[in-house]
């Protein structure tokens, strides 16, 4: 294997695995701060034991999000430095806005949350973990709109042998970047809603603490089924902003290799691509591709004949992820609006069958999350910037195959190692249920 | 022009900011083998920590932003004939940050044991690594641009970077960061630990003098770092501050007021960084084998445009973030006591 083939590996491993961690940061952050806000509001104690016990899972996926962060970070020069030199002007900008406006509130003000229980206010306290939640979204928006300019390059020029900045509005309007946002973060919501209703699910099951449980699940059934619809309704009019400015990703997406009106959606289908075809098409709705990408049932599909074959994406995996993310995503809304009845009736603790389910989604949405990626990134091959520059092209030129089987095989060992040890203390920690030792806290609130 | 100007400087900035204030982690973190000896007192360190690391840590995340931003060149060029060592900083940089909230987490000795190890071993390495990074820098690395033409080519390795000059900066940065966390320590911890913290930064005072004079000297045949200086005389300030500090902190230290000490071993940082860096301008990164080849500020930088909107970005929000970074820093002011972390669930 190349230079080129190890550093296109080497950034799935590390990008897939950084984001195992990040949506369910997204997500929980905000429950959590919700939950202390709750506290504050009512001086209910179970609130406060809901906020230390969510709480202390969230710092625990918390910690590897942040240092595979780094990572991220540095690769883009170790291993794309010819991409980096060439798009610098206008991708490093949201890199380094990233870092100036979200990071350094994040992680200043999670040390406070963490260490701050007894040194602030309550108010100050609710407020910090308020700043983390609205941190990690804001750096959510910025590497957006970096990736969403990879996607959709805006607002620059060739010049000097590079791309150059010309409309800095241009880059943080980009409808793309900002769509991916949008539909980036409801997914975030998704994979924490779906945790706290899975672990839930298990204390519930056992008949552990009732109270707090059930509370907990109703909140994430409610904050799971906004968040599942928003998904959907986001990712639709993503698919429509990619027919539009993508048309080498939607149709590798859809499986389509004929130019035509109309097209209809098969809903089995197995895609052929040495023979240029599907193998199998079954149970067809007419025109429902052409509605999905143009909202309009004869709109003009371009397939992937139309386009040379050295620009087209590789499309089973794009197909089939996107199936997936689908599939999964409907079984989402599904889920979390039969969660949300059947939180409000009494027995909810009786649903053992319901309650297994839900135990055994937990992986569901993170799984979705990492497909939509494989879609977004895949699909957009060659390319490392659409229309602009190859991934061939993009990849570092001084650095040898032996550096990169290196680093691949060290980053993978690390990351095993610490993927296993994090899901071990997730699990631990999440079956163990909350403390009832507030004594600490209380006390210096001057309440005990 | 002047904003490449401005962005060297800030550049300079970040990256000196970024050692002051990781420093002391570091430091802390590869010195708590030597100045802790019970497991409360581990803790203690690390809850010294706690609440600043990540913080601290994101220094450097915004320094290389910042390097891609306002010089991609230079990032791309730094980051990619750098690889191995950087790839090594990464690793050491992962496992520091999870071993702090990973160690207390289970309640085992060999559990915490093995993370205290980590903690030692990956605080070390990027101590040291910067330092043989940066001594590489000053210096200048063999690499062969030609900017025209577009081609780039580096002939070194990681063991190229081994040679006695960059070995010597690396044990130079070792011994700042380790009087700078033993004075941390001291001032943040409270009994026989402060007290056997306070002595080590006493004793490494003298190792610390040795090598920086040495360094100081052998900066004069192996880097051309001193024409700046010779140029313009009056960037000599720059070094005489460094030194002024350094002697400072012992004057300090040994009368026992650490907090002055460690004030002053920040400034030793802070300077020291700046002297070499004043004597980069206006390269950021020199080649070895030829001046053509050299990174500059005016051959590496991004467009006017964007150093003016990144500039924008720089004076609105670095300065926000100093205000709120100071307000959290005198929140976790007291010193952290074994009471402390023995009755805080919280704690690490
Ligand atoms: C819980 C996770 C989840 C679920 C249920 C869905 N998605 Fe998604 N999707 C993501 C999580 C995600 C993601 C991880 O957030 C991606 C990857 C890249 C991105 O920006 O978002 C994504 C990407 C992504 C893309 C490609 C973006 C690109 O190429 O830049 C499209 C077209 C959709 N989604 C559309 C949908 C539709 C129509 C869904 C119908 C229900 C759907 N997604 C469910
Ligand atoms: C928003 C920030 C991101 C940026 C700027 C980005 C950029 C890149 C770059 C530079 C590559 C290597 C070149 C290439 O093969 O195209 C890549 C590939 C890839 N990325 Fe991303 N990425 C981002 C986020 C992610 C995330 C979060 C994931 C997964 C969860 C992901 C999944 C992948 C995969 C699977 C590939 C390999 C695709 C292939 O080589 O065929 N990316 N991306
Ligand atoms: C490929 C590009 C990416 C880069 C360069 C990158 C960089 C980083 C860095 C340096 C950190 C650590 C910050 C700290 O020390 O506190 C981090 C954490 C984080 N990143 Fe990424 N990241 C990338 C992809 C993404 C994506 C696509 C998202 C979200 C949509 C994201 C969201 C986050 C969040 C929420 C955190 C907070 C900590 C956590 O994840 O638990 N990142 N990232």
């Amino acid at each position: 294997m190349d230079v080129l083939t190890l550093s296109r590996l080497q950034f799935a491993v590390t990008a897939m695995f950084h984001f195992i961690f990040v949506p369910l940061t997204l997500g929980l952050s905000i429950m959590t701060a919700w939950m202390e806000t709750r506290y504050l509001l009512t001086g209910d104690e179970t609130w406060l034991r809901m906020t230390k016990f969510w709480g202390k899972l969230f710092l625990i996926n918390f910690a590897l999000g942040v240092v595979t962060g780094i990572t991220m970070e540095f690769q883009f020069g170790m291993n794309w430095a010819e991409y980096s030199r060439y798009v610098g002007d206008i991708f490093g900008a949201p890199l380094a806005i990233e870092a100036t406006v979200a990071f350094f509130l994040e992680s200043v003000f999670i040390g406070l949350w963490i260490f701050g229980w007894n040194k602030v206010s309550k108010k100050v306290h609710a407020l910090s973990i308020w700043l983390v939640a609205i941190a990690t979204n804001l750096s959510g928006l910025w590497i957006l709109l970096a990736n969403g300019w990879m996607q959709h390059p805006v607002g620059y020029v060739l010049r000097n042998n590079r791309a150059e900045m010309v409309d800095f509005m241009a880059l943080i309007t980009n409808p793309y970047g900002l769509i991916k946002f949008g539909h980036q973060i409801v997914s975030g919501y998704t994979v924490a809603a779906f945790f706290v209703m899975g672990v839930s699910a298990w204390h519930l099951l056992r008949k552990n603490e009732l109270e707090l449980f059930k509370r907990s699940f109703r909140q994430a059934a409610l904050f799971g089924l906004a968040s599942a619809l928003l998904v959907a309704l986001i990712g639709d009019l993503h698919a429509v902003e990619i027919a539009k400015v993508q048309p080498t990703k939607f149709a590798a997406m859809e499986s389509v290799w004929e130019t035509k009106r109309g097209v209809g959606m098969n809903l089995f289908l197995l895609p052929d691509e040495k023979n240029e075809c599907n193998a199998i098409e079954r149970l067809c709705i007419p025109n429902m591709v052409s509605m999905l990408a143009f909202h309009d049932p004869n709109a003009e599909i371009k397939g992937l004949k139309d386009f040379p074959v050295d620009l087209r994406p590789p499309v089973m995996p794009t197909y089939l992820s996107f199936r997936a993310m689908v599939g999964l995503g409907t079984y989402f809304i599904l889920a979390s609006l039969a969660a949300l009845f059947l939180s409000y009736r009494k027995n909810l603790e009786e649903q053992r069958l319901f309650l297994t389910l839900l135990v055994f989604s937990i992986p569901l949405p993170y799984i979705a999350n990492q497909l939509g990626w494989i879609v977004a990134e895949m699909g957009r091959q060659p390319w490392i910037v659409y229309g602009v520059l190859k991934t061939a092209d993009a990849v570092s030129k001084n650095i040898s195959t032996m550096q990169v089987v290196m680093s691949l095989l060290g980053f993978t060992v690390l990351y095993g190692g610490l993927g296993v040890i994090d899901i071990y203390l997730l699990a631990k920690y999440a079956r163990k249920g909350p403390d009832n030792d507030l004594s600490g806290i209380l006390k210096t609130e001057g309440r005990a | 022009m002047e904003l490449q100007i401005t962005w060297f400087v800030l550049w300079g900035v970040l990256w000196s900011v970024y050692f002051m204030l990781d420093g002391f982690v570091l430091g802390t973190g590869f010195m708590s083998g030597f100045l802790a000896r019970t497991d409360t007192e581990k803790r203690v360190l690390i809850n010294t920590l706690g609440p600043v690391w990540d913080g601290n840590e994101v220094w450097l995340v915004t320094a290389g932003g910042a390097t891609f931003a306002a010089f991609p060149t230079t990032y791309a060029l730094m980051f990619s004939n750098l690889y191995s060592a950087l790839l090594l900083l990464l690793f050491a940089l992962i496992v520091r940050g999870v071993a702090f909230e990973f160690r207390g987490k289970i309640d085992k000795p060999s559990w915490k044991s093995g993370w205290d190890i980590a903690i030692i071993v990956s605080s070390f390495l990027p101590a040291l690594l910067f330092g043989v990074a940066f001594g590489n820098i000053f210096k200048g690395i063999p690499m062969r641009n030609d900017f025209v033409a577009l081609s780039f080519n580096y002939d070194g390795g990681l063991l190229s970077l081994l040679n006695p000059y960059g070995l010597l900066t690396g044990v130079l940065f070792v011994l700042l960061f380790a009087v700078h966390g033993s004075l941390y320590s001291a001032i943040k911890t409270t009994g026989d630990l402060a007290q056997r913290a306070g002595n080590m930064a006493n004793r490494l005072w003298l190792p610390l003098l040795v090598v920086a004079v040495l360094f100081l000297a052998y900066t004069y045949p192996a880097t051309r770092l001193y024409d700046n200086y010779l140029q313009a005389p009056l960037l000599l300030v720059i070094p005489v501050i460094a030194v002024a500090s350094l002697l400072l902190v012992k004057v300090f230290a040994a009368q026992g007021k650490l907090h002055k000490a460690f004030l002053f071993s920040c400034l030793t940082i802070v300077f020291v960084c700046f002297t070499g860096i004043a004597g980069l301008f206006p390269n950021l990164i020199p080649s070895s084998l030829d001046p053509g080849s050299n990174l500059t500020i005016y051959n590496s930088s991004s467009s006017p445009y964007t150093l003016k909107i990144m500039t924008v970005v720089a004076f609105i929000f670095v300065p926000t973030v100093i205000a709120y970074k100071i307000w959290v820093y005198r929140i976790f002011r007291a010193r952290v006591t074994n009471e402390d972390v023995e009755q805080n669930s919280e704690a690490y």
